[in-house]
């Protein structure tokens, strides 16, 4: 088990998540056999009944994001692993979690579509889906690793976002970082907090398992642990039970979403790199921030002021550090393995300020730093 | 102790939204009564239910529940019993929910063998949505969806379940309650997969669509036409002829899903590191 191993390892990036799972205490896993994730099950089908966990691979997508859900709600710590097309299925159900408030991760190991597309290529197709797939105006937290290291801390992050605002986190990571062996050092047990959900208090009388607690976030006691309630994914109120009233129901969504968005301080993580003074800021997340960040340096080598925003949290959208980037760069490049999804969002975030340009690759082969460094000298010689 | 089985009603959401003549409400007297006598623990059961008519009742039935999308009750279910084998799962489905849309959880959550116990209310039927054909609506019936009569063959639910792996198959009717009662307690104790059927009547949707009366005379139907499994072994297939079978229907043992993980995990970790 990992504990008896060296700290630092080769690992690749779906086992990282894996790994990153288990340090946050993941103890279920139900899924079903998708490329480019499927390590990610096989590991946890390996590894979760020695720490005492459930591994069981379901009959169908739909169905392992359903039993994520009833083993949440029955108090373990739940998660899965898909690619586009599971995902795709997975929709409803994540709506599900969203609405009932059901703590969960799930991961989606992006490969090139739309539909069956090119199961072992890479792309970044699926941000919008992350944010919309489900219907409803409903919260999400997406995250982005772009390294083997950053995929086992961002798990547990993950975990620790999903647990505290009782919301699905959906690690949206891609066929490159997920099938990327690299170095990574695993921290102490500890290093990295582990956060669990809140549970109400024993032996409360008239307990609402629905009432907005700090943060806005209810305490829900798991199944069958002190009290006895009702969960539903109709419109409920504070007990639980569906409503059709229209203000409890408008209530009820204003609150899923703003305990996301009254939290943004929290939640939004990001990098930067020589962005403070920089005339043309890459901004990209996952596998293509590693070429942007090369292309940045081969920039500064060669005297042109270029910088790097990394996101990390692509949902909710850092609208207020993109709007900053806006007032002080010239121009802001978006690389994305898709036709500008996220360019869409950073045009919205910069308002009048900075020039965007998309560099958008769907051939399902990464963008190179090359062709980042070709799109910031270009913007350059516009900008003069 | 007459009526004790009324602390396992959340009485303040009744009345139930259930249509006059309809016959969940009787299975889910029927439920709450095989509860009492089975003297398991209220706060170590949950009950899950799909999407439909039928699935309201979870709403009913004071214990922790959950109301889930279509269809997939049995999946939800197979992820609160897997990660906690100790409590008693219950699952509430209609015909469409079960056998269509659910259609594949419950043929793979039959084939694990988990021991989870499942009450499809059959009333031949989707209610809900104002009566469309299901896969067990009787062909030739007519439905908003089968203006000119249904084409499509229905499933036998029963024999489904038990080709698919389930443990205990049993079917009542509303009309045959002693018996419904009987059922879901076998059931219940059962350790496997088990699924009650009760054929239920829907005289609003279905009844009305294919002149079968009220709900009064869609139970004397359920009376006429359902024939205890003990009895028809003296029937001709003639006597048999538009009849159906009422009583258990098949029991098996086999391992069951939750008990073996439970014992591999048990194997591995004393295993661990030793070799």
């Amino acid at each position: 088990m990992s504990e008896l191993l060296p700290l630092a390892r080769l690992m690749q990036g779906n086992e990282a998540i894996a790994e990153g799972a288990l340090a946050a205490g993941a103890r279920f896993f139900a899924g079903y056999p998708i490329t480019p994730s499927t390590e990610i099950a096989e590991i946890m089908a390996e590894k979760l009944p020695l720490v005492g966990g459930k591994f069981i691979q379901m009959e169908d997508e739909i169905a392992s994001m359903a039993a994520v859900i009833g083993a949440s709600l029955a108090g373990l710590k739940s998660f899965t692993a898909t690619s586009g097309p599971g995902f795709s299925l997975k929709q409803e159900n994540i709506g599900f979690a969203a609405m009932a408030e059901v703590p969960c991760v799930i991961v989606n190991v992006q490969r090139f579509g739309p539909s069956t597309g090119i199961p072992t290529a890479p792309a970044q197709g699926d941000v919008m889906q992350a944010r919309w797939g489900t219907h409803g105006d409903h919260p999400v937290i997406v995250l982005c690793p772009s390294s083997v290291q950053e995929s086992y801390s961002l798990t547990i992050t993950a975990f620790n976002l999903s647990e505290k605002y009782r919301v699905p986190v959906i690690m949206l990571t891609d066929e490159v970082i997920g099938h990327l062996r690299e170095r990574v050092i695993l921290p102490e047990p500890g290093e990295i907090p582990v956060f669990s959900r809140k549970k109400p208090r024993p032996g409360l009388k008239n307990y609402l398992p629905f009432r907005p607690g700090e943060n806005g976030v209810p305490e829900v006691a798991d199944f069958c642990d002190g009290y006895r309630f009702h969960v539903t994914s109709l419109a409920h109120d504070k007990s639980g039970f569906p409503t059709t009233n229209p203000e409890i129901a408008e209530k009820l969504i204003n609150r899923l979403n703003d305990k996301i968005m009254n939290n943004l301080g929290d939640i939004i993580i990001y990098d930067t790199f020589l962005a403070e003074d920089a005339e043309v800021v890459v901004i990209a997340y996952g596998s293509v921030s590693r070429s942007a960040k090369r292309a940045v340096k081969e920039a500064r080598a060669a005297g042109i002021k270029a910088g790097l925003f990394r996101l990390v949290t692509i949902w909710p959208f850092p609208e207020k550090e993109v709007a900053a980037l806006s007032g002080t760069a010239g121009a802001l490049i978006v690389p994305e393995m898709n036709l500008g999804q996220l360019r869409r969002e950073v045009e919205r975030a910069a308002g009048q300020g900075a020039r965007i340009v998309g560099l958008n690759r769907v051939g399902g082969e990464l963008i190179t730093p090359g062709e980042i460094l070709a799109a910031i000298r270009k913007s350059i010689k516009k900008d003069r | 102790m007459q009526n004790n089985h009324k602390r396992f009603l959340r009485e303040n959401k009744l009345p139930h939204i259930w249509c006059p003549g309809c016959g969940n409400g009787i299975v889910l007297g029927a439920f709450v009564r095989a509860f009492g006598q089975l003297g398991f623990d209220q706060d170590k059961t949950v009950i899950v239910s799909g999407i439909g008519c039928s699935s309201r009742a979870a709403g009913y039935l004071d214990f922790n529940t959950l109301h889930t999308t279509h269809g997939r009750a049995l999946a939800f279910a197979t992820g609160i019993k897997v990660a906690r084998p100790e409590l008693n799962v219950f699952v509430f489905m209609g015909d469409g929910d079960a056998s269509a849309i659910g259609g594949n959880h419950l043929i793979h959550a039959a084939r694990r063998n988990i021991d989870l116990t499942a009450i499809i209310f059959n009333n031949s039927i989707y209610g809900m949505t104002g009566g469309q054909y299901s896969p067990l609506t009787p062909q030739d019936s007519r439905a908003a969806t089968a203006p000119y009569g249904t084409v499509e063959r229905p499933f036998d639910l029963a024999e489904l379940v038990k080709a698919a792996g389930a443990t205990y198959v049993a079917r009542s009717t509303t009309f045959h309650v002693p018996l419904l009662i009987r059922l879901i307690k076998e059931g219940a104790v059962h350790r496997g997969f088990s699924v009650i059927e009760v054929i239920t009547a829907c005289p609003v949707s279905y009844g009305r669509r294919n002149k079968l009366g009220n709900g009064y005379e869609m139970l004397m139907h359920q009376k006429e036409h359902g024939v205890a499994v003990e009895k028809a072994k003296d029937y001709t297939q003639e006597q048999m002829r538009g009849k159906f079978l009422i009583g258990e229907l098949h029991r098996a043992e086999a391992p069951e899903f939750t008990e073996i993980y439970g014992q591999l995990a048990e194997k591995i970790r004393k295993n661990y590191g030793k070799e």
